[in-house]
């Protein structure tokens, strides 16, 4: 069994518990996908499975062309590396790896690249309270004081300042598996995952 | 435009079985209420005076009177909890959100019926 698959972003929505509990879920396109390369302690140093997730086919540059011929991974685009922990199985190049190995209740952790929000201010990037916007204030969304003078007359690594906001990796655990639509590929989970719609992630059996 | 999953989970999961009613009808809904473990039905009957969101998060505002007080509810119409809805009268209106009716009571917070 794969410790995870790779998927495509869809949009979220919500669905109704029995009970009647309004749940917001995230749709994702999951797989299928194939092995296209094994890596295991003898060759590489360490095991794990590289996943290509199969969609549209895109011609490939001809180093991966050859690479995804080994294992006659066809219409991969997108590649991703998995470690395999002990005792998880030993999936072979060419062998697929689909959904339905995730089943309503299960946990998983999901990796995503958040939206970019560019060069962002401190109010937006940290929530900063900013100042008053009249009553002749002439502070505004400026982030103050970022240290004392003479001692330490440097500014503390890691003082929370203005810039690139977003557009960095990010993973969401613990998302619960609402339900699996195997014909589809499509994988409900509770909660929102980083990025926007069309976006890969990849998602993982939870780690604890 | 919408992905084609994403309708497949709403045709899924939207409800069919609620009858057609508009902006200013009276209706009757049904709510499932759990007591420790019996369930009852709860009926909420008014104006409806909003209808807002599309898909599964759709939901009515329906508005009564109750002692003289104006009380109003908002259902998820798409919610398990709402076992049934009646059409007990219908109501000829030129807006789609009557929140002009909070501020009217008595007589003028009638509505006509629609032919």
């Amino acid at each position: 069994m794969s410790p995870g698959i790779i998927g495509k972003k869809i949009g979220m929505t919500q669905v109704f518990r029995p009970d009647g509990q309004v749940v917001p879920v995230t749709l994702l396109k999951a797989g299928p996908c194939v092995v296209v390369q094994r890596k295991t302690p003898a060759t590489d140093g360490y095991n794990a499975v590289q996943l290509g997730l199969v969609e549209f086919a895109k011609k490939p540059n001809k180093p991966m062309a050859g690479h995804f011929k080994k294992s006659g991974a066809d219409g991969v685009r997108f590649v991703r590396e998995f470690r395999l922990r002990a005792g998880a199985g030993d999936p072979k190049p060419g062998d697929r790896v689909l959904v339905d190995q995730f089943k309503p209740k299960d946990k998983v952790d999901v990796t995503g690249v958040s939206k970019g929000r560019g060069f962002a201010g401190v109010m937006k990037r940290h929530h900063f309270g900013g100042g008053d916007a009249t009553h002749g204030s002439m502070f505004h969304r400026a982030p103050g004081s970022i240290g004392a003078s003479s001692y330490p007359s440097r500014v503390f690594p890691g003082t929370r300042m203005a810039g690139q906001m977003g557009d960095a990796q990010v993973t969401v655990r613990n998302l619960e598996v609402i339900d699996v639509d195997t014909e589809d590929n499509v994988l409900m989970v509770k909660g929102a995952v980083p990025g926007p719609n069309g976006a890969y992630v990849i998602v993982r059996r939870a780690k604890r | 435009m919408m992905s084609p999953y994403l309708s497949k989970v709403l045709n899924k999961n939207k409800r069919t079985d609620l009858p057609e009613f508009r902006i200013g009808d009276t209706i009757r809904v049904h709510v499932k209420i759990k007591e420790g473990d019996k369930e009852r039905l709860q009926a909420f009957e008014g104006t409806v005076i909003a209808r807002k969101n599309s898909g599964l998060g759709e939901t009515i505002t329906v508005r009564k009177i109750s002692f003289g007080q104006g009380v109003e509810r908002i259902f998820p119409l798409n919610a398990p909890v709402i076992d049934r809805v009646d059409v007990i009268r219908t109501g000829k209106v030129r807006r789609s959100k009557l929140y002009y009716l909070r501020a009217l009571k008595g007589k003028a917070a009638r509505l006509k019926e629609r032919e």
